[in-house]
């Protein structure tokens, strides 16, 4: 079982892969839109490459609830638990 | 008034060099920019050789601003960049809504829509990328170059199989002409360099099957020619209203002083068989530009190498010049760059505007035995024009009968 520290770590290359954020700027506290300016378009590559990673579903009407970094990392604990 | 219009600006990514001074450097030096396929997939492919780009786009693009564009606009946004720098419009405060776009592309986005496909069959529709589409579009090159200069007059796409990337200089000169734009970044992108478009231009007999020799397979006018090299990357001009240029000092490699575009109406694949389409297209370019037969000392030809065209395009050639034809040093760059599809009018507008800038032409290699049909003067060396005002003709002709000729001029 992954823990917390680890899912963001893994999400953090993702959002450095698709939007070339630093991944040591993607912690818990930072918002994908505001923070560290991921687009709409960027999220759902985000959200797509973090299904293929965790193998978990982040279903479309979810993701407008993942705001922050926490919260991505946190909806994919619960799935995963 | 007329307006007239001029070349302030160059870029390209070619297959002989990432930029415009390496590619012309190469291309002066007749070196190929042909190889083997060395990809996993080419090896079931009946064709196996191609022109590939000289520089990776990964080389020198931002690697997130890479991943957000098909490999055909990457190619178009380096050359755009280089021309834009080029042209210096950088420096000035030119309103973006007298700036227009036309990059032409001839098959657009495939590499994206196919490797998007792959992803829907194999691993399904969740894992089509949600940027597929801004990718794939064909006007998508155009649109990124609007968004790289702030074009904001119209923004055009062009497609007329390989008469494309020189529809995209027309229609600048159009726009330009018509007072809808001081300056349009004009040209045509391709990057086609895939299985699928090798494995179908190879089942309709087009391509040369000179896979144990990739240097020597693209032959235009020799006797052991066998169909066209595929190749790809991009050309991209800045054309500039000429009063426009002069007013702010401006660098100009040469006029752009007509074109002339016709249609066959004959096959949807094949050349009418007399060129009819063709000739008038080059006469249309003559008239257009008020130039006579006998100021045309250069031809960049479309001449891809393949057993009928090369040969029928010398044909219109002296018909439309007659005895000025004597006077003319031909040469076709696709002996070294292939053939770039919907950029190889725009890339050998460049090298026909680079040849009035420098005087001099660059060689048609790998014509050991001239097609005995030819009666024209083809470098195989590479050739100096004569001091004085010249005029240059650069053809361009693609599947579904389109033919473009454009005619420049010396400054």
């Amino acid at each position: 079982m992954a823990t917390t520290e680890e899912i963001r770590a893994s999400l953090a290359d993702i959002v450095n892969e698709v939007a070339g954020i630093p991944a040591d700027d993607v912690q818990l506290d930072k918002s994908f839109v505001d923070d560290l300016d991921v687009d709409s378009l960027s999220m759902v590559e985000v959200v797509v490459a973090a299904e293929e990673k965790f193998d978990v579903k982040i279903p479309d009407d979810e993701v407008k609830n993942l705001k922050t970094v926490g919260d991505a990392v946190a909806f994919i604990e619960r799935q995963l638990s | 008034m007329t307006r007239s219009v001029v070349v302030t600006g160059l870029g390209a990514t070619t297959p002989v060099g990432g930029d415009v001074a390496s590619s012309w450097e190469a291309l002066v030096a007749g070196r190929s920019g042909a190889g083997k396929l060395e990809h996993e997939w080419a090896e079931p492919l009946p064709v196996q050789i191609a022109a590939e780009i000289a520089v990776e786009p990964s080389e020198v693009l931002d690697r997130v601003k890479a991943r957000r564009l098909d490999r055909s606009a990457q190619f178009a946004l380096l050359a755009a960049m280089e021309a834009w720098a080029d042209s210096g419009l950088a420096d000035t405060d030119i309103d973006g809504e007298r700036i227009g776009v036309a990059c032409a592309s001839g098959i657009g986005g495939i590499q994206t829509l196919l490797a998007n496909y792959d992803a829907l069959r194999d691993k399904g529709p969740r894992r089509v990328s949600p940027l597929a589409i801004p990718m794939l579009m064909p006007n998508s090159p155009s649109a990124n170059i609007s968004l790289l200069v702030g074009a904001k007059a119209g923004v055009h796409t062009p497609v007329s199989a390989c008469a494309s990337g020189s529809e995209g200089i027309a229609l600048g000169l159009d726009m330009i002409r018509l007072g809808r734009a001081d300056v349009v970044v004009a040209g045509g992108t391709e990057a086609a360099v895939h299985p699928l478009p090798l494995a179908a231009f190879a089942n309709m007999m087009a391509l040369s099957k000179r896979n144990d020799d990739p240097e020597a397979a693209s032959r235009p006018w020799d006797k052991g020619r066998d169909g066209f090299l595929l190749g790809e990357g991009a050309g991209l001009v800045v054309l500039e209203e000429a009063e426009h240029a002069r007013a702010r000092g401006a660098r100009v490699y040469a006029e752009l002083v007509g074109a002339g575009i016709t249609a066959d109406s004959h096959d949807i694949a094949q050349p009418d068989p007399e060129g009819r389409g063709g000739t008038r297209a080059m006469r249309l370019a003559l008239e257009d530009g008020e130039v006579a037969a006998s100021d045309i000392r250069h031809i960049n030809a479309h001449a891809t190498s393949t057993p009928l065209g090369d040969v029928a395009e010398c044909t219109m050639v002296h018909r439309v010049l007659g005895e000025s034809a004597a006077s003319v040093v031909i040469t076709s760059t696709k002996s070294m760059t292939g053939h770039l599809l919907g950029a190889a009018g725009a890339l050998e507008s460049i090298a026909t505007v680079l040849a009035l800038h420098h005087r001099v032409v660059p060689p048609t290699i790998n014509l050991d035995d001239v097609d005995d049909a030819v009666e024209l003067d083809i470098a195989t060396k590479p050739r100096d024009l004569p001091a004085g005002d010249l005029a240059a003709l650069n053809n361009s002709f693609g599947f579904g009968g389109h033919n473009v000729a454009l005619a420049f001029r010396t400054v």
